[in-house]
């Protein structure tokens, strides 16, 4: 008895959303097909938005977006099972191989900027900034440091507490890549979560703790938390909105990707959702917490989607100049 | 006249007296403080999230402003899971412990299939997800379509209802299946008429436990490749999908404190869906003991 409760409660619901179809305007460029994204938790609320908005304007496309992290999503982009891979790093050497090699060609598109912010909590008095030398220091495998007074002398004798994303994220790739020389790269001992919100409880219970995730999830907790500037060799810098912006945070600022299937943008509704994102991106990213790129990043991406230039243009050194390499 | 016997014996009773009201409280106090963990839980999560649960809430696709999102393509995601993994789920089950009680013989391979059912009851549900994508996503093309999620979902369930079953049907008294048999009766007409009726209570009783743990699980849709954002409804089972608890699980991984009453709000609506099933499962075995 009960299923057939269930299909007469589902079909009252299926019966009410029609009016979704019957409100969109009789227009000539109408639409429609399926844009199938996955990947990066990262990127995901950037990705929710531009959907929400794409489908404001073209309701009869279906776009759904999973997040299966940026690794498994390049694994359903190279099975060619979805069209869009978001990604919170480059792609791989390995990935590109196989791409490659199952002959699909890939255009990176860079959406945003997500700053690396290093963070201690709020009673932690005595740290000032810390140079990527000492960053080093702490998270290399095999670290000497057990307590503040190993990093530098003169901070308290009191164990430090460390608290990291999960191996499997993007996150954690890019900061081991860029502060200890290797992905993955990191020293064991440290709390590890998949979910930030967790490292910034952690963090702001703990006064001994020093961690690292997203900016968003530092700006939406600043009160709870405190940040540590960055001494990249120019001085320390903390990561704010225009510091990330300008390529003035470095090296922790690093932006995020969608890697569209070259083939896939000969469909309408495909290659339309791509200009869309990258038309919209710069407004959309900072309302959900992340930060624009400049503007000739977009512009170089646009050319590069219009060009149909596949490939990456990451050569595992600073981020900003490739970002505005149109090839 | 008090012998020095009698003394004994009723120290020893007050002892014994005093053992059993310890006891007594030592059980009211270990039920208290489960039912207060449940009662802060609750508490928590309902002030969190009841000013969002309204008809906007429900009647809204996922977005990126708390004040417009909503969970209508998660729930009715989830009541297209749910009614799917039921057709699939209940047929198989209740057939699978007929069989297993009525048909099979009782030799070392039916207990063998019985151990390895009441084995895979206790999985975890990760692993049917791995199961799930390998068989019904990759190999049989389903892609992450309702169907893919509820045949996983059904997987998941069946140990438990065929347990379930198998246990309601060797409640039924032997007597009434012999009487049945001594009129000339079937085996068929025997199940049919007398066995399945009497054990229907105890089985429906399981299949909706086992729906509600379905309703709750998340991890083995994740793995399958179930969509996090979809702003369509499913109109057939070949379609894609997503379930209230993914949507609940990515509303609280953000980080915006207001994504996290919404998510506390989403809550309200799996759990109040849950208490809604078990009510009618307790409905049930109630009019079955009547009777």
């Amino acid at each position: 008895m009960k299923p057939i409760l269930m299909l007469t409660v589902l079909c009252l619901i299926l019966g009410c959303s029609n009016d979704r179809d019957t409100a969109a305007t009789a227009d000539d460029s109408q639409l429609s097909g399926a844009v199938r994204m996955d990947g990066s938790s990262t990127v995901f609320p950037i990705s929710e938005a531009v959907a929400e908005e794409y489908l404001a304007v073209q309701p009869r496309v279906r776009v759904t977006v999973g997040v299966s992290g940026t690794g498994g999503g390049f694994k359903k982009f190279l099975n060619q099972e979805i069209d869009i891979n978001a990604a919170s790093r480059p792609i791989k050497a390995s990935e590109n191989q196989r791409a490659n090699a199952t002959g699909i060609e890939y255009i990176e598109i860079p959406v945003a900027f997500d700053g690396l912010s290093v963070v201690v909590n709020p009673e932690n008095d005595w740290v000032d900034f810390l140079t990527v030398a000492e960053l080093n220091l702490i998270w290399k495998p095999d670290s000497p440091v057990t307590t503040w007074a190993d990093v530098r002398s003169g901070w308290p004798d009191q164990r430090i507490r460390l608290y990291g994303p999960g191996t499997d994220s993007g996150t954690f790739d890019y900061f081991t890549g860029t502060i200890n020389g290797k992905e993955q790269a990191s020293r064991p001992d440290f709390t590890a979560s998949e979910d930030d919100n967790v490292l910034v409880q952690g963090i702001s219970g703990d006064t001994y703790a020093l961690g690292y995730f997203g900016y968003a999830y530092y700006s939406e907790n600043a009160e709870k938390l405190k940040i540590v500037p960055i001494d990249g060799g120019k001085g320390p810098i903390a990561p704010t909105e225009k510091t990330i912006n300008d390529g003035s945070y470095s090296p922790l600022s690093r932006p995020i990707y969608i890697y569209a299937n070259a083939a896939a943008l000969d469909q309408p509704q495909i290659s339309g959702f791509i200009s869309f994102y990258l038309n919209n991106a710069a407004i959309l990213a900072q309302e959900v917490g992340y930060i624009a790129l400049p503007e000739a990043a977009y512009e170089a991406a646009r050319q590069r989607v219009a060009n149909r230039n596949s490939g990456s243009s990451y050569h595992g050194d600073a981020p900003l100049p490739h970002l505005t390499d149109k090839n | 006249m008090t012998t020095n016997k009698d003394l004994v014996t009723s120290q020893r009773l007050r002892q014994r007296q005093a053992k059993a009201t310890f006891f007594k409280y030592f059980c009211i106090a270990v039920t208290g403080s489960a039912v207060l963990i449940l009662g802060i839980l609750l508490y928590q999560i309902i002030s969190d999230g009841y000013r969002w649960v309204d008809w906007q809430f429900m009647t809204s696709y996922p977005s990126r402003f708390p004040e417009k999102a909503g969970i209508l393509s998660a729930f009715v995601g989830t009541l297209w899971l749910v009614s799917l993994t039921a057709l699939l789920a209940i047929p198989t089950g209740v057939l699978a412990a007929i069989y297993l009680e009525e048909y099979a013989p009782k030799n070392r391979w039916t207990q063998l299939i019985e151990v390895n059912i009441a084995n895979l009851a206790g999985v975890p549900s990760i692993v049917f997800g791995i199961l799930g994508l390998a068989l019904f996503v990759r190999f049989m093309g389903l892609n992450r379509s309702v169907i893919a999620g509820a045949m996983t979902m059904s997987l998941l369930i069946l140990p438990v209802i065929i347990i379930a079953a198998k246990e309601a049907i060797r409640a039924i008294p032997n007597s009434l299946r012999q009487a049945a048999f001594a009129l000339g009766a079937t085996r068929w007409q025997v199940v049919r008429a007398h066995v399945l009726p009497a054990a229907l209570p105890g089985i429906l009783t399981g299949i909706i436990l086992a729906l509600s743990r379905a309703i709750g699980e998340t991890a083995p849709l994740i793995m399958i490749g179930a969509l996090t954002y979809v702003a369509f409804l499913p109109e057939s089972p070949m379609d894609e999908f997503t379930a209230l608890p993914i949507q609940i699980f990515n509303w609280t991984a953000r980080p915006q404190e207001t994504f996290h009453e919404l998510a506390a709000g989403g809550i309200i609506v799996l759990l109040g869906v849950l208490l809604l099933m078990n009510a009618l499962a307790v409905y049930i075995r109630y009019r079955g003991s009547k009777s």
